[in-house]
């Protein structure tokens, strides 16, 4: 397949999407109307029976190639209170051990008659590759290598725009390990699309070999950014980095780098904190800080199932003919 | 119609309402979003001034409730709104124009997930015919015949085909 042909399907007849590989696709405006969708979501989640027949008869799929808690439940979670029926893949127990190639995989899993199908790996590109080889089927990326991670970014937006009134204008920092976050990626591009000004906080050796065409200042003095800020969003700090000597400590990288009680105390009137998980407590945010009122990390986790039942619902329920696509 | 007619239709449709629910506090009026918001407003004013007591107003928005879900582009136009529990409660479902029928049969499922119902009532600005599913109004703003292909709209302002207004 040529690359033309392969964005051409990234579309369908009407125009709408048909998969959502990385923000881009969305741009602003798509971004706006899942917004818009997911109030329509909390509300449902907010119900005794927090269920609509929207998807009825869809079948979802998640393949997971990378272990993951938080992201597959919350997926699964929204395609059943859509009413879809959702199979789950794990890469541990599958044909994939006995040598099965990740497209032959990916078309059997297809053949069985799935209407979306939710991919994440660890290396970038991959959800990218799956929408090349499906013939029907939406593909939505949760989360690939170093990449993106689409609705993570989207359930911010949502969080920040519940708690602020909106994105325009705000100064969001990203702190921590920017290099190594698809978290990071997505959220600088949603983010920088939606109007706010953007700060990358992080040691040099945690930040991209180039950010050339990257829409954000950066900042190595997170004690001088953090009084302006009005989301100070931290990364997961991987332990693994200290081993790779890109860190000299992780007491150092807390000292320097992370959100102690002390620095919250410097956060103005209003500020949030947010973490797209799992948090280290005591590494790049105090354990007290997560369970403070400034915190949105459980509404994150919360408006993370309503955004991902807006994005499926867009995908296969909103009219999109899958079949001309 | 005009709006002074349309004044004088909800004016009778919110008495009818009061005839057969004396007591406004078992009653709730949810509007269908969008279009029935307006009247389902202007009714439970009515009621209330009418019994002396509030009435319960909501919204209800049927998208994800549609049988038309994949045939065309189906999106919430707001999100729902309903503040009580509706179980035991005598729901009058507004909305402006009653057509096939299909709104109100996923207005009817919808209910069905915020509680039992006593009973549903239907009240509709304009009956304008060509039923598809066996569902009648109960309170009725204006009969109005019409051809399957032309545009009904009612609003506070009158009720309008395509865009020449109804005498």
């Amino acid at each position: 397949m040529t690359a033309t042909q392969q964005a051409e399907k990234r579309t369908d007849a009407t125009g709408a999407p048909r998969h959502l590989l990385a923000i881009d696709d969305l741009g602003p405006e798509g971004i706006g109307e899942v917004m818009r969708l997911t109030d329509s979501f909390v509300e449902v989640s907010r119900r005794p029976i927090p269920k609509v027949p929207a998807l009825r008869g869809k079948t979802v799929a998640s393949l997971f190639f990378e272990d993951s808690t938080r992201t597959r439940l919350s997926f699964e979670t929204a395609a059943r209170r859509l009413s879809a029926d959702v199979m789950t893949f794990s890469a541990g127990s599958s044909s994939l051990s006995k040598g099965e190639s990740l497209r032959d995989t990916v078309l059997t899993v297809e053949a069985m008659g799935v209407d979306a199908m939710v991919v994440r790996h660890s290396a970038a590109g991959v959800p990218t590759q799956v929408a090349g080889w499906v013939r029907g089927a939406s593909v939505v990326n949760a989360g690939d290598g170093w990449h993106e991670h689409p609705t993570q970014a989207l359930l911010d937006c949502y969080t920040i725009g519940r708690r602020k009134g909106g994105l325009e204008g705000l100064r969001i920092a990203i702190v921590g390990d920017v290099r190594h976050s698809r978290v990071a990626r997505s959220c600088v591009t949603a983010f920088a699309g939606l109007g706010a000004h953007v700060t990358l906080v992080s040691p040099p050796t945690l930040l991209p070999a180039s950010l050339a065409g990257w829409p954000v200042e950066v900042s190595h003095d997170f004690d001088s950014v953090l009084p302006k800020l009005d989301v100070v969003y931290l990364l997961r700090l991987q332990k693994e980095r200290m081993t790779e000597a890109l860190l000299p400590s992780l007491r150092e990288y807390t000292a320097t780098y992370g959100l102690t009680r002390r620095r919250a105390e410097l956060l103005a009137p209003g500020a949030i904190v947010m973490h797209p998980g799992p948090v280290n407590r005591g590494v790049e945010v105090a354990a007290e800080v997560v369970d403070m009122d400034v915190s949105a990390v459980t509404e994150q986790v919360a408006n993370g199932v309503a955004v991902r039942m807006a994005v499926l619902y867009l995908l296969l329920g909103s009219g999109v003919d899958l079949a001309s696509a | 119609m005009d709006a002074e007619d349309v004044r004088r239709a909800t004016w009778r449709m919110a008495h009818e309402i009061v005839e057969r629910n004396p007591d406004p506090s078992q009653l709730a009026i949810i509007g269908l979003q969008t279009g029935g918001v307006w009247l389902a407003e202007r009714l439970a004013r009515i009621v209330g001034e009418v019994t002396g007591g509030d009435v319960e107003m909501g919204t209800l928005d049927v998208a994800f409730y549609r049988d038309d879900i994949g045939l065309r582009p189906v999106l919430p136009e707001a999100a729902t709104h309903i503040p009580v529990d509706l179980t035991g409660t005598t729901v009058v479902l507004v909305d402006d124009v009653l057509f096939t029928g299909r709104t109100i049969r996923a207005a009817l499922n919808a209910l069905g997930d915020y509680g039992r119902a006593r009973a549903v009532q239907l009240a509709v600005m304009v009956d304008r015919g060509h039923r598809e599913l066996p569902i009648r109004p109960d309170y009725v703003g204006k009969n109005l015949p019409t051809r399957r292909d032309e545009m009904v709209d009612a609003t506070e302002e009158g009720v309008v085909i395509g865009d020449v207004q109804v005498p």
